[in-house]
């Protein structure tokens, strides 16, 4: 079964919830050896490790800015550059740089007169927004000539790439791939070249695209239009509330330009770290990443979001009424990833939601026979700035979501009164542990790591120092911060409902 | 969101013509500076092969060192999986596959086993799948020797504890009743069917009835009949020296007598008649759509052939169908395709889209299209030598761990390949010529042979479809519980 939300599950796990002492014979000091971090003069961060167990490498470059920096009016924007981002350079992808260049001004700039008309409220010309589509179709399919369609991804994909792929959250921006061994200049040069000199080209071919992606993920799945509703419902002021993917109206209305200044806000290398491991020798990669990553300009790194979201005070709930089988999530507000207590949530996630020894498998799974599966997790839709721990059942055939509801905060009520057993809580220590462990043998894993460590917390060391966090977790603090964030006044349900006959199908008409 | 998915899952007469323009102009503009980049040769690079051991009673061992981590994980594979379950009780094979571990052992309860390795942070898992039925460990080093114990255990003493058998059956049960609210479950299974044959043992899918139909006794017969020595591989990766290994799995199954082989089974193809196909799904404004045809067997002499000509084709980023159907034209964000193998039978041959329901009828258009151009214009030349480069480039990421090393021995030993078929495959890659690429082509498409389907939108599509041809609506109402009228809408008002 597809569900979206499980599969942030397993990232959460991996990312969040890591716990010390690895046992004698791997340590932080032992890492400390393989782990090299160098910070440019224009202030991207290089962070490598060496594992030399096989010829090749992986890296992440991950740019501290996601769909919460979409401008208003503009959701999606962030998504939309990342696409953007395998569409080659100045160098590579096109015929003639020159002539192209020339004719994408040219498609920008009849786009705008053609977006200026198709938007006017009042007095708005049929015929003319009619001709000045043309016009911009028209410049489209000249500045088409000069493109080298899939140049970027084929000079990879020939030179033995493997997973070349990149991914917008709320929070960040990643980009990613692995070659053999003997590819790190190549490597270092496309890179850097793809943020030095990108090409906005075949923008609005990409857009249709991307709403298409819109259609497959949310237009087109029940949870899907549910997680929408719901998070518009949970968030009121941060931009939490929106959709990655973006709303379909924005998706088309922004532009190339648009995408262009978007990139120019954020994508600085202040803003940005890149994380290598694999079989790279340091005396090679880092000369190779200051040539190459140090010809990015100084630019002043973007002001970060200061909106926050305004206590939640009152019980909020969005019901869909679907053809599709019944659904339950409920979310609560809790604080951003910094918060003392962040090592708490990950022992409730864990303690309620891992395997088959977990409390909610237990409990409506095992016991009372109700769902098919049920947990909680929190790192949801973001983990940057205040967010969501929630909880999910899925009925089995014949219950309902009350049903769900109504175990789901028994258990979450024994959390808040009972001290969870010693066993269990020596239990969820022990599991984070024994999962960092698993996650230290997988370059593409441990690069997104040590990137996301190092531009969240200034340090790639607090994946092994948020072990010892997690150790000192108490049962105490596991009441004290059940108590404190599952109230019903700060809680956001989103229900699916089966009914015969039409769906809630969002339709594609706009204003 | 991520840019792409992991099916890229085709194109019309006008992006043909421009597509051949550009692939020509792409070796005509390289960027200057990529001539400077220095690419020495990879060093080399011998993978650590697995030591075999074939023990007295059959069961075949492999067990490979890899001391980076404290860490000791197996997985051994049993012959016989759903291709041979009856097809009145489909669903048996994943119920064994659960409750084999959850139903716990003699001496201890499902429960108790999930208590003790949880501890641990260790599991013993067991699940089956269409040829096979598995059990594997995964532990810290120092937890060896106790989770070895539950795995022998559980490999040995099963007790199939009847609530656990319910609980499956519930899972199941879930999984049927929510089986067409995902549009893309829904193409994929139904394409299935129609490429292989409704009642193809590969394609069949449990109803209420046939899970109902599964007793206990069943999965005890089952365990009976297929868990002997003889019939499995067993494959040991981690912290652990060779020949201690060896000796502990000796002693654990010495005395464990062989057992019946199991048959080789004749299965028969039976596509269903190549035309176009309709399911109607309400709910979505994207239509998916699946063309099916036979496809091959891994060990077929065209196999690396083909291999190239699916990678220009239809598997790369740089494929032509995402060069067409995505980039060019926008029609999808997840579009792929290419003739299918497998081991011991027919993949599939299949071409996937996705595309909002008004461009349905030009989608299907466009992947009938791209079949053609595959035989009238074959990859040659750049095309050609980008595939091969593409599959021979990143040929060391087939080896790039122990545990990878492990899983593609293990694979070869259990279809019966040969052992080097990794050296084979690039050979026979790097043998592949233009002319092999352009007779696989006119030997395997057939476009007349393809069953398309589409699901989607009605009132969306509107009458697009009929200018595609006969459209022959497929049911895929759910069958209802013995003895119930009717849930296939779902209806939830019970309690």
């Amino acid at each position: 079964m597809k569900f979206p939300v499980r599969r942030i599950l397993p990232f959460l796990l991996l990312v969040l919830i890591v716990i010390p002492v690895l046992g004698q014979d791997l340590d932080l000091a032992s890492f400390e050896k393989r782990i090299t971090v160098k910070k440019l003069d224009n202030g991207l961060t290089l962070v490598v490790m060496q594992r030399p167990e096989a010829p090749v490498f992986s890296f992440y470059t991950v740019v501290d800015a996601g769909s919460a920096q979409d401008p208003q009016g503009q959701t999606g924007l962030a998504h939309m550059f990342e696409h953007m981002a395998f569409k080659g350079t100045t160098g590579i992808g096109t015929t003639d740089w020159l002539a192209e260049k020339a004719a994408l001004e040219k498609v920008e700039g009849t786009y705008a007169a053609y977006r200026e008309e198709r938007y006017r409220t009042v007095g708005r010309d049929e015929s003319k927004v009619k001709q000045l589509e043309q016009a911009w179709k028209d410049a489209i399919a000249h500045a088409q000539q000069y493109v080298v369609p899939n140049e970027f991804d084929e000079l990879l994909e020939s030179n033995g790439s493997r997973g070349v792929n990149a991914s917008t959250s709320l929070d960040e921006t990643a980009y990613h791939y692995s070659l053999p061994a003997n590819r790190v200049q190549l490597w270092a040069y496309l890179e850097s070249e793809r943020f030095l000199h990108p090409v906005m080209r075949e923008f609005y071919k990409e857009r249709d695209v991307v709403i298409e992606e819109r259609r497959m993920r949310t237009d087109s799945q029940p949870i899907g239009r549910l997680i929408e509703q719901f998070l518009g419902e949970a968030f009121a002021t941060y931009p939490y509330h929106r959709p990655t993917v973006g709303y379909l109206s924005d998706l088309n209305y922004f532009s190339a330009t648009d995408a262009k200044a978007f990139f120019d806000q954020y994508y600085v290398p202040a803003n940005m770290v890149v994380a290598i491991v694999g079989d790279v020798k340091l005396a090679e990669v880092v000369p190779l990443a200051e040539k190459y990553f140090g010809r990015l300009p100084t630019r002043p790194q973007p002001a970060p979001v200061h909106t926050t979201e305004p206590p939640q005070n009152s019980a909020r709930e969005v019901e869909l009424r679907e053809t599709a089988q019944p659904f339950y999530l409920e979310g609560y507000h809790r604080p951003n990833y910094r918060d003392p207590d962040d090592p708490v949530y990950d022992a409730i996630t864990d303690l309620m939601s891992n395997g088959r020894t977990s409390r909610l498998f237990r409990a409506l799974v095992r016991d009372r026979k109700i769902a098919a599966e049920a947990a909680g997790f929190s790192g949801w839709p973001g983990t940057k700035y205040q967010h969501l721990f929630a909880f999910y059942a899925i009925p089995l055939p014949g219950h309902t979501p009350e049903e769900m509801r109504k175990t789901i905060h028994e258990e979450i009520e024994r959390l808040k009164t009972t001290d969870v057993a010693d066993e269990e809580l020596k239990m969820v220590k022990t599991r984070a542990k024994a999962t960092l462990i698993r996650g230290l043998a997988d370059n593409p894993g441990m690069a997104f790591q040590l990137a996301l460590y190092q531009l969240r917390y200034g340090d790639w060391r607090e994946l092994f120092h948020s072990v010892e966090r997690i150790d000192k977790v108490t049962k105490e603090d596991i009441r004290r911060v059940a108590n404190k964030t599952f109230q019903p006044t700060n809680r956001t349900v989103g229900i699916i409902q089966t009914i015969p006959g039409s769906p809630n199908l969002q339709g594609e008409k706009e204003q | 969101m991520n840019r792409r998915t992991s099916l890229a899952l085709i194109v019309s007469l006008l992006l043909i013509s421009s597509l051949a323009a550009a692939q020509q102009a792409a070796r005509t503009t390289i960027d200057p500076e990529l001539e400077k980049i220095k690419t020495p040769p990879l060093p080399e690079f011998h993978p650590q092969i697995p030591k075999r051991v074939v023990l007295p009673n059959g069961m075949v061992l492999l067990l490979q060192e890899d001391h980076e981590l404290p860490l000791i994980d197996s997985i051994m594979r049993v012959r016989g999986g759903s291709r041979l379950e009856p097809s009145t009780k489909v669903g048996l094979i994943d119920i064994y596959g659960d409750v084999w571990r959850t139903g716990g052992t003699k001496d201890k309860t499902g429960d108790q086993l999930d208590d003790f390795l949880e501890a641990r942070a260790a599991k013993v898992e067991t699940d089956g799948n269409v040829d096979s039925t598995l059990i594997s460990f995964n532990c810290l080093k120092q937890d060896f020797e106790d989770v070895f114990k539950v795995f022998l255990d559980v490999l040995r003493n099963p007790a199939f504890r009847e609530d656990k058998i319910a609980l499956a059956q519930f899972q199941l049960n879930t999984a049927i009743a929510r089986r067409n609210d995902d549009i893309g479950q829904i193409a994929h299974r139904i394409s299935t069917q129609l490429a292989y044959g409704p009642t193809n043992p590969y394609a069949r899918f449990a109803e209420y009835s046939t899970v109902a139909a599964v007793t206990r006794q069943d999965l005890v017969e089952w365990h009976h009949q297929y868990v002997h020595p003889n019939n499995i591989i067993f494959g040991v990766v981690g912290d652990f020296d060779s020949t201690a290994m060896e000796a502990r799995i000796r002693q654990a199954f010495t005395s464990w007598p062989k057992g019946p082989d199991v048959p080789r089974q004749h299965i028969t193809f039976t596509p269903e008649k190549p035309q176009l196909y309709f399911v109607p799904k309400e709910d979505v404004n994207q239509s998916d759509i699946q063309m099916v045809a036979l496809g091959i067997e891994r060990n077929n002499p065209d196999y690396f052939a083909v291999e190239v000509m699916n990678y220009a084709f239809g598997a790369g980023f740089s494929s032509r169908l995402i060069k067409d159907l995505r980039t060019a034209k926008g029609l999808a964000y997840a579009v792929g395709g290419g003739i299918g193998s497998a081991f011991d039978h027919p993949g599939i041959f299949r071409l996937a889209m996705g595309t909002k329901s008004a461009t349905t009828a030009e989608a299907v258009e466009g992947l009938k299209q791209e079949l053609q151009e595959l035989i009238n214009d074959p990859p040659m030349g750049e095309e050609l030598r980008s595939a091969k480069d593409a599959i021979l480039n990143a040929f060391i990421f087939n080896f790039d761990s122990k545990a990878k090393v492990l899983r593609e021995q293990m694979a070869y030993e259990y279809y019966g390949y040969p052992l080097d078929f990794l050296d084979r495959y690039r050979a026979g890659i790097e043998k592949t010529t233009a002319e092999d690429v352009a007779r696989v082509a006119r030997k395997y498409i057939h476009a007349e042979q393809f069953a398309t389907l589409v699901v989607g939108n009605p009132e969306e599509i509107g009458n697009q479809l009929s200018a595609l041809g006969p459209v022959t609506k497929w049911d895929i109402t759910i069958p209802p519980p013995p003895g119930e009228k009717s849930r296939s809408t779902g209806r939830s008002e019970t309690k």
